[in-house]
């Protein structure tokens, strides 16, 4: 039996990279905060968030371009703050790919590998080595503005990794390839990082894209860390209103604590309606207001009352056919809406629920997520 | 495709314009090198006269010959100046080049919100005629000019130094005047190049020194070629400045033609030195056109 990969589970691991209490200004704002983190080797780490939340600012601080107020930057214990861009062991990958326009492919990928003085045998197969394992081969020759987005985007990748960085770090790889071209990138990038057994940290602010191909992901917002867990975690146990609705589609409801008991609490929600029962650990004293978060695909919807432990009428007020799956919006009494997703097993010309419908909304009691803040 | 008359009429404007202000004043300079100096108004021979009808025509082109051209292979005059007016040409466009690119790279270096005042500052000589302002130099450059004055002043030489009427004195007119053709393509291509460019040079393990010579020089490369053409061709052919700031000794081709045309008043031999120029400069004229061509097709 293979363990699985969580190195960040084992207090004994230590980490590659250990930002501690990193803060960095540009005049009077803080872009980023007061910040700690560690990432350990191999790990495919995501930092995910909207834009101005500081991400790019702590990928440019691990590269080298910014040099953090107050904290410090260790990279295998040693601390890289003093250390040039030019003498890290650690590439970036930028988001506009910043290829050399004058160069050809192979001139682009050797580049780093002249400056360190390589010799130029080894440059030679080191060149024609990562061109194999990104399937440039045939563009060698080229310059870039005679490539596609896609060969760009994967020059880039292969001159930063051609220098065998400890860490390597990727400014919004996948944001000028359009959607489909993306999802292939996606698994590619996921490949090439487990064959090499680099250290990946991605910027990102598509989640989809921090979702499927990283092993951690940190959620930021204005320049302090909002969550940092696996992508499964983050979804299925946000801690924080913040974080449920930036990852994935989201209703969150709010209530009081009436009842708290081991285990689970129950939460007024509705007015004259009975108590929602919520599975959690936490035991918030009763009272306490609190959110609780539901994942549409959680909550059925059907005409008649159903069996489950949760179940609140309201009216069908939108639905948002996606194809494969529809998104019902449905308005509680108190002008709350709950969404609930149902896939599309039968033709649409035999779906029976339509707009202003009454129905049900159901969910069990531990589909949703309690939350504190 | 069928193209209406105003479309026709739009299109051959231009090749009127040519025509008419280029083409036929070509041809009737041409035609004077090929003539003979003559005591008469105007100064040469043949003159080309209808009256004679198809006799008079054939023994007008009879009459043409390439004297001239005989004359200023044969002269080393002419020669040393054409030779002496690259040599100046060249040096002034290198020394152009040096302050230009400096300027060009402060330009483009420089907070967003002040560039376009400083490239104001940079155009803003034009706002005055050439001619003043090289004359303005002399003022500077004299014996006892202001730059003697100021040099004496401050103590750095003890004797006012000799520059005007010397090629140094040209050098500085040209360089001076040029100048801005030099800054504004090179700035063109310095302010467009993509920072992120240095940052992966960085990153990639230049330092800045190296990211300079391997990344920022390579891509103003069309901008320099540009500047080059914009000061050297028209440097060639220069006259006010080398008759205004250079000396007896300063030998610049321009100033020959001038001096054939207006004191010898040898029309036939002005023209042939016009025309040898022309061609002189068609070489660089061609490789400019050709390197912009290049930019086109690249952007």
């Amino acid at each position: 039996m293979t363990l699985p990969f969580a190195p960040w589970a084992d207090p004994a691991s230590e980490p590659l990279i250990e930002l501690r209490n990193v803060t960095k200004r540009f005049g009077v704002f803080e872009a980023v905060k007061d910040l700690s983190l560690k990432i350990y080797e191999r790990e495919f780490f995501a930092i995910l968030g909207p834009s101005g939340c500081g991400k790019t600012t702590l990928m440019r601080m691990l590269a080298g371009f910014e040099t953090p107020n107050a904290g410090e930057i260790l990279l295998g214990g040693t601390d890289l703050t003093p250390i040039p861009p030019a003498k890290r062991p650690v590439n970036m990958m930028f988001q506009s790919y910043a290829l050399f326009p004058h160069l050809t492919v192979e001139k682009n990928i050797a580049f780093g590998l002249k400056r360190e003085g390589t010799p130029s045998d080894e440059i030679a197969d080191r060149v024609v080595d990562i061109m194999r394992l990104v399937q440039l081969t045939d563009f060698a020759h080229r310059k870039p503005d005679q490539l596609s987005g896609g060969q760009r985007q994967r020059v880039a990748l292969a001159r930063a990794l051609v220098k065998r960085p400890k860490l390597l770090l990727l400014d919004e790889p996948l944001g000028a390839l359009d959607k489909k071209l993306r999802q292939e990138t996606q698994f590619e990038l996921m490949g090439i990082q487990e064959s090499l057994g680099t250290t990946f940290v991605i910027v990102t602010h598509d989640q989809e894209e921090a979702m499927t191909v990283s092993s951690r992901i940190a959620v930021m917002r204005d320049g302090e860390l909002a969550q940092v867990s696996t992508p499964t975690d983050l979804y299925e146990r946000p801690d924080t209103r913040f974080v449920a609705d930036f990852i994935g589609e989201v209703t969150i409801l709010e209530g009081r604590v009436t009842t708290a008991s081991r285990g689970g609490v129950g939460l007024a929600v509705l007015e004259g309606a009975e108590d929602l029962r919520v599975v959690t650990d936490a035991t918030p004293p009763s009272g306490t207001t609190a959110w609780l978060a539901l994942r549409p695909e959680k909550v059925s919807i059907s005409r008649a009352k159903p069996e489950a432990d949760n179940a609140v009428s309201g009216k069908v007020l939108d639905i948002a056919y996606l194809g494969n799956i529809s998104t019902y919006h449905v308005e509680l009494a108190n002008g709350s809406i709950i969404k609930a997703q149902e896939s599309n097993r039968a033709r649409s010309d035999r779906r029976d629920i339509t707009w202003e419908d009454a129905v049900w909304v159901a969910w069990e009691e531990d589909a949703g997520v309690l939350l504190l803040a | 495709m069928n193209r209406t008359l105003g479309q026709r009429i739009l299109v051959a404007l231009p090749y009127l314009w040519l025509l008419v202000l280029f083409l036929a004043p070509f041809l009737i300079v041409l035609k004077i090198s090929l003539s003979d100096l003559a005591v008469s108004r105007p100064p040469y021979t043949p003159q080309f006269d209808l009256s004679g009808g198809w006799a008079g025509v054939k023994d007008f082109f009879a009459k043409l010959d390439f004297e001239n051209y005989t004359f200023l292979a044969e002269d080393s005059l002419y020669i040393n100046a054409y030779l002496s007016s690259l040599k100046i040409a060249g040096i002034s466009t290198i020394i152009t080049l040096l302050i230009g690119y400096s300027i060009a790279y402060a330009l483009a270096r420089s907070p967003r919100r002040w560039r376009p005042t400083l490239v104001m500052l940079v155009i803003l000589p034009f706002w005055t005629s050439f001619l003043i302002r090289v004359y303005a130099w002399i003022g500077i450059l004299k014996t006892e000019g202001l730059l003697n004055q100021l040099l004496l002043n401050i103590g750095v030489i003890a004797e006012p130094l000799t520059i005007l009427n010397t090629n140094t004195a040209v050098y500085i007119g040209i360089v001076y005047s040029y100048l801005p053709f030099m800054v504004l393509p090179i700035y063109a291509t310095l302010e467009k190049m993509d920072e992120s460019l240095l940052e992966a040079a960085a990153d990639l393990g230049s330092s800045r020194l190296a990211a300079f010579f391997l990344v920022t020089l390579p891509l103003s490369m069309p901008g320099i070629l540009a500047g080059c053409f914009l000061v050297f061709i028209p440097a060639i052919g220069e006259f006010v400045i080398p008759d205004l700031l250079g000396g007896s000794d300063t030998l610049m081709i321009g100033k020959t033609l001038w001096v054939e045309f207006f004191s010898n008043r040898d029309w036939p031999l002005a023209s042939a030195v016009a025309i040898l120029l022309l061609l002189l400069l068609i070489v660089p004229i061609v490789l400019f056109q050709r390197q912009q061509m290049k930019q086109e097709i690249g952007t």
